[in-house]
């Protein structure tokens, strides 16, 4: 049978007309999707989490306060020992967070300026190249997501990130509960009963409080801050270019840690 | 064939030794295990899915749960009944089996199975 041209026109415009209507309507209809919606999951797609750290407003006092909120939410054990200890959040000078953004006549008070760090969920993330199972790994909106399940614990993650942002479980962190020595300094451990501990031999790292994203909350650290002061550390999507992030890059001077490294980190600290 | 009687004998004490545990144990049935329901669990009367499927497939589950939450960012699940749960092992499954010992280890002890869930994920504390 022979098509001619205004039957192959008909043709393929109801079947296109039908096709934009067959994706709405799988949209719509899209059982996943209502659900997601339904549970008021915010869906990540398309996002790139980002967080900007406003140095003039975090003073050591409150950056101490977004600490301790940090590690009760996630149980990081205090173990009181440089070479054990675990950080998902931490302070550090200006001169050993910036090496390389200073000089000799550096003002003083810059120099000696207490900023937070934590991991920089970079954008070309070299723990994740090096990692052999994919125990860490980029999710799509940006996240270095930590696998404790697959972790060996060969720590190459450890080594390949140029920010010490990775800790290592040299012993199963339930032992504060028992340990004579370290059961003052973690009366409660673990603190928050809706989140698990680390076992030995893993390691781990901030994951931009994954878990709390997905339920639509800020992370732990910037809803401390924010309490305390207005926009001293602001969250949200890059990829947004109305959001506040994007906002307040665009207006304000930002530098990142160890930018030559080409890691892209996604922290940003306005000076 | 020389010295067969303390051969033999030898042989004998050897199989009885390696037979030992048999004999200790002849006639005592282990306790078969009773998993207990908590109060919570029996009001609600189903589980995310079938009891036939969660009694030989919870662990199944429970793997699938963990690669989607932690790998995918999935952390809802449609139950059989149509229910939407959130996926946790430690604040979904437990806040309903909070009795830990009478419920999980009742058959992983029978069984002998010893799964490392609980180095990382928080017991419950049972009342007792």
């Amino acid at each position: 049978m022979a098509v001619d041209r205004r039957q192959f026109l008909k043709v393929a415009g109801i079947s296109t007309l039908l096709g934009i209507g067959g994706k709405t309507a799988f949209e719509i209809l899209s059982p996943g999707r209502l659900e997601a919606s339904s549970q008021k999951i915010p869906l990540t797609t398309g996002k790139r989490w980002a967080m900007v750290i406003d140095t003039h407003k975090m003073d050591e006092g409150l950056i101490e306060k977004c600490i301790e909120a940090c590690h009760r939410e996630h149980n990081v054990p205090n173990l009181d020992s440089q070479k054990e200890e675990v950080k998902w959040l931490w302070k550090e000078d200006y001169h050993h967070t910036f090496p390389n953004q200073q000089h000799r006549f550096t003002m003083h008070d810059i120099i000696h300026k207490i900023v937070p760090v934590m991991c920089n969920h970079c954008s070309n993330p070299p723990c994740c190249r090096v990692c052999p199972t994919q125990s860490t790994w980029q999710r799509d909106d940006g996240i270095i997501m930590m696998d404790p399940h697959r972790c060996i614990g060969c720590r190459f993650c450890m080594a390949a990130c140029p920010f010490g942002a990775r800790s290592f479980n040299w012993g199963d962190p339930r032992r504060v509960m028992t340990d004579d020595s370290l059961k003052e300094s973690n009366p409660d451990f673990p603190q928050n009963p809706e989140y698990p501990t680390r076992c030995k031999g893993v390691v781990e790292k901030c994951n931009f409080c994954a878990e709390r994203l997905a339920k639509g909350l800020e992370p732990k650290c910037v809803e401390v801050a924010n309490d305390k002061k207005e926009a001293a550390m602001i969250f949200g999507d890059l990829a947004d270019p109305e959001s506040e992030v994007r906002t307040i890059l665009n207006e304000r001077y930002s530098i990142r840690r160890k930018p030559e490294l080409g890691t892209e980190p996604n922290l940003y600290f306005l000076i | 064939m020389y010295d067969g009687g303390k051969i033999i004998v030898g042989l004998l004490i050897c199989l009885g030794f390696f037979l030992s545990p048999f004999f200790y144990n002849a006639g005592k049935a282990a306790k078969v295990p009773n998993p207990q329901l908590t109060e919570i669990a029996k009001e609600a009367q189903t589980c995310v899915m079938s009891k036939d499927y969660m009694t030989t497939s919870h662990f199944t589950l429970l793997d699938k749960w963990r690669n989607t939450v932690v790998r995918d960012g999935e952390r809802y699940f449609k139950g059989e009944n149509g229910k939407i749960y959130y996926k946790s092992l430690q604040m979904t499954c437990l806040k309903c089996h909070a009795n830990k010992s009478k419920f999980c280890d009742q058959c992983h002890n029978y069984m002998d199975v010893n799964p490392y869930c609980w180095d990382c994920h928080i017991e419950p504390k049972e009342s007792e």
